[in-house]
């Protein structure tokens, strides 16, 4: 152990997983150092094999299946492949800590959160209760939870995701590591939490003097944080150097796509005069709270709690907000998929209380698309049958007709007809997300309901999604309803956008004037954690 | 849209298999003893299905007087072959046989030339006799031939065993899909009413029942479907409470299908996997519930051939081993064959399991970074998919898009 070594070395690391079509690579030759202090980031898009890197320094990695058929880490001059278990047990936690990206999971829901980081302080340095809690009251104060005592007894699930982040970093720090370890922390959160960890993140790394290995594919995270980066991209990295330099003056083709890759632009105008499509009008989603024996409805959730709003053709209305601010519920509300108050016009027809029945003709002209690609898609049915289902289900066409329609439609979406006989699974996710759209767009509708179309998408699929519904839009006057919590991709779509917080309509207006110029201190918290990464200070935000 | 799934799809026999039957069928292949057991099940059910033709007591062909007769398939008059009364010819009758033969005719006997309940008469010893090149597994006590009623009575167990779990299937993945897929107040009463019902001690009901009807075939399938269906409610719906949450299933409704519909093409797939698993298990149930009252004396009318009627027959001569010996052997061939087949099944249907040969599966070819842990789950997972999931999953192909 010499002091010129530094603190983490990864040389030419291999990984390899066994699978029954025999090793396949996930992992091929990846070097890089850490010195101490210092904050470097691994970027890439998923299946890059960031995470795998990050989790073999660890020795995380579920052996036998997958092996280091070459490589070598060095921590502080300690070699970590092949190291004892024991040897193992001492690093984790304690010299080297990792923080996770969905803090629901990393949590142990049956644990309060004193027991959880008590248990990381008396394994490593072996403290007795009173003094463990009088330290992981002082961390969880370090990570800015407000009145921790009162929060020690808390489990995970009565903590807002921000907090279990916090919890998360708190029970990395505990030990006062070397390094820490940040697989995408911040990825699972909304924009304005991210922002708050993400600051949180930087000044304690300058409090403790620590090292961190951020892995993120959030391009404007890696700006933030972190001074040097490596673009990864098939287990292999592509380019690396200081952030200002790749960013500025990237060398490898795969990253000068990647930060071409965010989505940019405006959407073309719209005729004004067009016919309107959809209006809705103190447009209410209640959810009832039932109590008691009989069950009486004593309370509602508010999802949404008084939306209007009016959609020409041609036109996209943005709905943003962050999780459980009533996006979705408005979604399904005005497709009539959950019950809902107050008037849907539709192609100048009240559609609120039409039975089933009588909607169904009407659900051609009113389509959805999904979130999940992998969700949204049956993978029992190949991808002709998936989006040739609506034209089965409206009896349009004959067997024929209905084959000659899918193939226009995938042709449309920028997919090979002949893939119709496959499966979903067979697909990327951006390819399953147009195979989505395509489902939508056989039936020629009006009206497009866009949920996070793009949100599970890696960021180079995303830009070419956008371009794609800008494109149908322009070619079939199409009504977009876009809902996404990603504000960059909404102003690339959006004509008007409407913010919610809560349910309730915060602010609503031309996109050029919210995004840009808002009025609410809320979206003005929201723009500024979302396009600058810029943590709010005015207290709009909770923690 | 049949035509659609045509090219570019395998098939096995006339169905076309989708890429994960296709790997299912892999996995059971891939277990040979269930595969075994398959095939050893099938041939003795489908050669029980002809019982008739090896185990009977009327010839399968009689040439008599320059006329081919079959007396297996129809009844012929004793005139018909020279005797002197117009009933059903009794080839078991020595005068007959020689009548025939003294026309020049001949009879071709079946491979064991009793029925279920041929009662032979001229047993060396008392009944019941010992196994003898004529009774290859001895008699019982009313001097009945012990392989006929064996095979009769494997005849009778499975077909019922066959038919009620159909029904029950059938029964029990309605109830479940209701439950499951409209929630609410129907799954609340739904479910009250089954765990009521559940507590009905079906024993007693047949002890009473016995008392006043006489019990037959369809009388105790009827009794036990009554009961049996529940078996599979709870898996079907917890498929379906999870499924009609699904995306996709969401995107049907949005396409304006209706809830049959739905329920049938979009979310019925996911619950048949639980369903198939359980099937060989319920079957062999089934059997079992079948000769454990024939055992008690509850089951199918006196006289039947069943392998529970069998069992009691040993038990009440246990001095004539060779019947408690044959029915016991039977039933555990009989019921182990079942639970390989109803394992390898399973196999089949674990998206755990590695395909070992055979047609790889494409997930892994399409994912070169895929832990192999990970590689084989379906991509029948719930829909709060984030980034997080295809991360860990890593079977994404890189985005090559145009």
């Amino acid at each position: 152990m010499t002091d010129t070594a530094p603190l983490l070395q990864v040389e030419d690391l291999h990984v390899a997983f066994r699978t029954p079509l025999g090793l396949t690579e996930a992992v091929k030759g990846v070097s890089f150092q850490i010195e101490k202090g210092e904050t470097m980031a691994l970027v890439g898009e998923s299946g890059s094999g960031k995470s795998v890197t990050a989790l073999s320094i660890l020795q995380l990695l579920n052996y036998p299946v997958a092996s280091h058929p070459a490589g070598s880490i060095r921590f502080r001059g300690q070699e970590l492949i092949g190291a004892r278990d024991a040897t193992m047990r001492d690093i984790r936690g304690d010299r080297i800590s990792m923080v996770f990206q969905e803090p629901i999971t990393a949590l142990n829901p049956l644990h309060t959160i004193e027991k959880q980081i008590n248990e990381i302080l008396i394994t490593h340095k072996g403290l007795v209760a009173s003094a463990a809690r009088a330290r992981t009251l002082e961390l969880l104060d370090l990570v800015g939870i407000r009145d921790a005592a009162q929060r020690l007894g808390a489990f995970p699930h009565e903590l807002s995701g921000g907090q279990r982040q916090r919890v998360m970093i708190a029970m990395a720090l505990a030990n006062e590591p070397d390094l820490l370890i940040a697989d995408e922390p911040t990825t699972a959160v909304d924009v304005t939490i991210q922002a708050q960890i993400l600051d949180l993140m930087l000044a304690l790394q300058k409090k403790l003097g620590m090292a961190m290995l951020l892995i993120t594919h959030d391009l404007g995270v890696v700006r933030k944080m972190a001074p040097r980066v490596a673009v990864m991209r098939l287990g292999e990295i592509v380019e690396d150097g200081t952030t200002d330099e790749v960013f500025a003056n990237p060398q490898h083709p795969y990253t000068k796509q990647l930060i071409a890759a965010e989505p940019s632009g405006t959407p073309g105008a719209y005729d004004e005069t067009a016919a309107e499509i959809i209006s809705a009008d103190d447009f209410r989603v209640w959810y009832p709270i039932k109590a008691g024996v009989m069950r009486r409805t004593v309370d509602y959730v508010k999802a949404v709690d008084g939306v209007s709003f009016k959609i020409r053709a041609g036109q996209t209305v943005g709905v943003v907000g962050e999780s459980g601010s009533g996006k979705s519920s408005l979604a399904l509300g005005i497709l009539r998929l959950i019950s809902s108050k107050g008037p849907i016009v539709f192609m100048g027809r009240d559609i609120q209380g039409l039975r089933s029945k009588a909607l169904r003709p009407l659900r051609r002209e009113m389509q959805i698309v999904f979130q999940d690609p992998f969700g949204s898609l049956s993978p029992r049915f190949t991808v002709g049958e998936i989006i040739g289902e609506g034209l089965r289900i409206h009896g349009i066409g004959d067997d024929d007709g209905r084959d000659a329609r899918v193939v226009a439609a995938l042709e449309e979406v920028g997919l090979d007809p002949a893939t119709r006989h496959r499966y979903p699974h067979e697909f990327s996710g951006g390819q399953r997300q147009r195979i989505s759209v395509a489902r939508a767009m056989v039936l020629k509708p009006k009206l497009l309901i866009l949920d996070e179309p793009t949100s599970a998408l890696d960021m180079s699929v995303q830009a070419q999604m956008v371009e794609l519904l800008r494109g149908l839009q322009r070619d079939h006057a199409l009504a977009y309803i876009f809902i996404s919590h990603d504000l960059r991709v909404v102003r690339a779509m959006s004509h008007d956008v409407i913010v919610m917080r809560n349910g309730l309509v915060v602010e609503q207006g031309p996109a050029a004037q919210v995004i840009d110029a808002p009025q609410e201190a809320y979206t003005k918290a929201l723009m500024a954690a979302a396009f600058e990464l810029r943590a709010d200070t005015s207290g709009v935000v909770g923690v | 849209m049949a035509r659609l799934g045509k090219t570019g799809a395998r098939r096995f026999f006339f169905w076309t298999l989708s890429p994960i039957s296709e790997r299912r069928l892999a996995n059971f292949r891939a277990n040979r003893r269930g595969v075994w057991s398959l095939w050893m099940f099938l041939i003795l059910f489908f050669l029980s299905l002809f019982a008739e033709f090896i185990a009977n007591d009327k010839p399968l062909l009689v040439w008599y007087d320059g006329g081919l007769y079959s007396p297996v398939i129809k009844s012929y008059p004793e005139t018909t072959f020279g005797g002197d009364f117009a009933t059903t010819a009794d080839f078991t009758d020595e005068y007959l046989i020689e009548n025939i033969k003294k026309k020049g005719g001949w009879v071709v006997w079946p491979i064991i030339p009793f029925r279920h309940d041929t009662q032979i008469r001229n047993l060396p010893v008392p009944a019941p006799s010992y196994p003898t090149a004529q009774n290859w597994l001895g008699t019982d006590d009313q001097g009945r031939d012990v392989v006929a009623r064996l095979i009769y009575g494997f005849r009778i167990s499975v077909l019922f065993g066959i038919i009620l779990t159909i029904l029950s299937t059938i029964v029990g993945v309605a109830a479940g899909a209701v439950q499951g897929y409209f929630g609410g107040r129907i799954d609340l009463y739904f479910q009250r009413f089954i765990e009521i019902w559940d507590s009905v001690p079906l024993l007693y009901l047949l002890i009473i029942l016995s008392a006043i009807i006489e019990p037959n075939f369809w009388w105790l399938l009827g009794i036990l479907l009554l009961f049996s269906w529940m078996g599979l409610v709870g898996v079907v719906r917890a498929e379906f409470l999870r499924a009609r949450n699904f995306d996709y299933v969401r995107a049907a409704r949005a396409l304006g299908a209706s809830d049959g519909a739905i329920m049938f093409r979009h979310v019925l797939p996911n619950a048949m996997v639980a369903t198939i698993t359980f099937m060989p298990f319920i079957l062999q149930g089934s059997i079992v519930a079948l000769t454990s009252l024939d055992f008690l004396g509850f089951g199918l009318p006196p006289g039947s051939a069943s392998l529970g009627e069998m069992l009691k027959q040993g038990k009440a001569n246990l001095h004539a081993p060779w019947l408690v010996i044959t029915a016991f052997a039977v039933i555990a061939v009989m019921l182990s064959l079942l639970i390989f087949i109803g394992e390898a099944v399973r196999d089949a249907f674990d998206p755990r399991k590695a395909v070992t040969g055979g047609v790889p599966p494409e997930e892994t070819i399409v994912s070169p970074t895929a832990p192999p842990a990970m590689a084989m789950v379906e991509p029948t997972a719930g829909p709060a998919a984030t980034a997080r999931r295809h991360l860990t999953k890593g079977g994404q192909p890189p985005e090559s898009e145009p």
